[in-house]
């Protein structure tokens, strides 16, 4: 966590053939280090833990699910306890249990989220599982060559070739090899082990190898429209087709709002865990003697929305949506986030 | 690398007091000598209490700081987790992880009168203030007590109700609600805007503490206006949804603010920036 931001010193940029670069995995990998990337089965693209460097394929725009599940698991033990005639023992929470990770080959909008979560887990009380899994992940992004009509990286301060929030940024150079950013301590230490894999790049241009996307609205002037428009009707009229499903935050890199349950397993023993939840569910915050401050979907869907581009930036100084799209893709009744978004530049 | 927040302290449940139908106080012991000692709260936290197996519930801690060695929690038996903490016994454990939330200012009421107004349940959290201004008693002028309940079986706290209605430095005043009154029933019947204004407390240099369901309160406000209560020397407690009560779960977040960190005391003047989310 402590050197996860400091950037090497003079470090140029390098270069790597297609084939090194599995060598290198592949080193990586044999070194004990988990490695998730994007693995496609039955036509669906996710990041998934591989057990070998063949099984990775970069050919999708996006991954249905993001990679915050790297750091944030769908459901995450807190600590466990048993129950003794009336009396109870706690077993803590053990980060002995972490692999050091790798994340390869996620875009800039999914790195860029690990800033979101880090302030939404970080700020006051240090959130110790999140931290912990932190603290032994390296990210090896990989710039976009393609966008689609879901994009809008552009639009919240991101870009096709971000390297903010990556350790290592590689950016495919045609169809052999790619060009490697290192941009942290971190990821220095990644490459260390294998430089001879690494060649010199000089005379390569990024820029003309990245996809177009170009930027939809000011972020700036809708988070400004936005901040003003609690009482407005636009909310209502966005969200009349809304169905409540939570596909949008399960899909978001960015979304971290989590249920405690208790996971029971019999004999008085059980673990207390931590699973995602969305604002954008009605039991989200419905009080136990019926009262819910938030009863209608429209109330739900202005505060997914003002969360991500009106508080958290308020309180965390981040952005809550980095633009991946997914939830514009996932959405069942196709709600477009980056339209709706723009809805608020004309009001 | 910093302790695990979600890891509840273990406390014994020391002694439980049957307060009315389904409403149960818990006197609570920390099983670490260390903690026990070092536990310190300030009039207004909360906490996450675990029932292990069911849960977390989020209540108030109803004790005041000015009496040391352990804390109490008052509880209606309401949903899963209740439920479970309902079903605990004398000298069983259970979880505490806490204390949360900022405390209402009781250092700036120095020299002020108090007016607490409290509706059923609510009055755990005002328990918490009310013994803690009782035990410094001297730092405040007048102490009105306003408790409303919907019958008189659900009044909580009647033995502390008792001695505050018989003590000479504490005006109390307790009502039900029509139909709520038995045969032998001496006090008001009525809601609690209606006795609020029958009471007619003076509002200088008072503060009002108003804590109780979204609907007293909602009568109560405009009730203190007409007693001209100024909205900054009005606060009170939110109750919203919470899980992990530190500012990461999402639940409570009303505007830029959390509950569970931002409050959940809020003076008037406060709430009134939110919006209703409450």
């Amino acid at each position: 966590m402590e050197q996860k931001n400091i950037p090497p010193k003079n470090i140029s940029p390098k270069y790597i053939s297609k084939a090194s670069l599995k060598a290198w995995l592949a080193k990586v990998k044999d070194d004990g280090r988990h490695i998730y990337a994007p693995v496609t089965e039955n036509g669906k693209t996710n990041f998934k833990r591989v057990k070998s460097v063949d099984e990775i394929s970069m050919a999708h725009i996006q991954t249905a699910q993001s990679a915050k599940g790297a750091v944030f698991p769908r459901t995450e033990k807190l600590f466990s306890y048993a129950r003794q005639q009336g009396d109870v023992a706690l077993q803590d929470y053990n980060p002995g249990d972490i692999p050091d990770t790798v994340v390869f080959g996620l875009h800039p909008c999914d790195a860029a989220a690990f800033k979101a979560l880090s302030g939404i887990f970080n700020w006051g009380a240090q959130d110790k599982p999140f931290s912990e899994r932190m603290q032994r992940v390296t990210l090896v992004g990989v710039s976009c060559s393609r966008s689609d009509v879901f994009c809008f990286c552009t639009s919240v301060g991101g870009h096709p070739g971000s390297a903010e929030g990556s350790d290592i940024l590689l950016t495919a150079i045609g169809d052999d090899g790619y060009l490697v950013e290192i941009i942290t301590d971190r990821g220095q230490a990644l490459v260390e082990k294998s430089a001879d894999l690494f060649e010199a790049a000089a005379g390569i241009s990024k820029e003309e190898h990245l996809a177009s996307a170009p930027a939809r609205f000011s972020v700036e002037e809708v988070q400004r429209k936005m901040a003003g428009s609690f009482e407005s009707d636009i909310w209502k009229k966005q969200s009349a087709r809304c169905i409540g499903c939570g596909a949008c935050a399960f899909v978001c890199p960015a979304c971290a709002c989590f249920d405690i349950q208790e996971n029971a397993k019999g004999n008085g023993t059980g673990d207390r865990i931590r699973c995602w939840d969305s604002c954008g569910f009605s039991l989200f915050t419905l009080h136990t003697s019926g009262h819910n401050p938030r009863s209608v979907q429209s109330q739900r869907w202005r505060q997914r929305l003002l969360h991500k581009l009106c508080y958290m930036p308020d309180r965390l100084s981040v952005r809550g949506c980095t633009g991946c799209g997914r939830c514009s893709r996932a959405c069942p009744v196709d709600m477009n986030l980056a339209e709706h978004l723009k809805e608020f530049e004309r009001l | 690398m910093a302790d695990n927040i979600y890891l509840p302290y273990l406390v014994t449940i020391e002694k439980i007091t049957q307060e009315a139908p389904g409403v149960k106080t818990f006197r609570l012991k920390f099983k670490d000598e260390e903690v026990a000692r070092s536990f310190e709260f300030k009039a207004g936290q909360f906490g996450e209490y675990s029932a292990f197996g069911e849960g977390e519930c989020t209540f108030c801690i109803a004790s005041p700081p000015t009496r040391k060695g352990y804390i109490e929690c008052t509880f209606r038996e309401a949903g899963k987790v209740t439920t479970a903490l309902a079903g605990l016994e004398e000298g069983q454990t259970m979880g505490f992880r806490g204390p949360y939330g900022n405390t209402f200012p009781m250092d700036e009421w120095k020299g002020k009168s108090l007016l607490f107004i409290a509706g059923g349940i609510a009055l755990p959290p005002m328990r918490c203030v009310i013994w803690n201004a009782l035990d410094t008693r001297s730092s405040y002028r007048d102490i009105n007590i306003l408790y409303g309940a919907k019958s008189v079986a659900d009044l909580v706290y009647k033995h502390e109700l008792k001695e505050w209605e018989e003590r000479p430095d504490v005006n109390l005043l307790t009502t039900v609600d029509p139909g709520g009154e038995t045969p032998e029933w001496k006090g008001q019947v009525g809601f609690v805007p209606a006795v609020l204004e029958k009471m007619n407390p003076a509002a200088e240099n008072t503060i009002a503490i108003v804590c109780g369901p979204p609907v007293m309160i909602k009568f109560t406000f405009p009730a203190l206006d007409k007693l001209g209560f100024k909205p900054e020397n009005i606060y009170t407690t939110l109750e919203n949804r919470m899980k992990c009560g530190v500012g990461k779960c999402g639940r409570c977040n009303v505007g830029s603010k959390y509950v569970c960190k931002d409050g959940p005391v809020f003076s008037r003047t406060q709430l009134e920036a939110l919006p209703a989310e409450y």
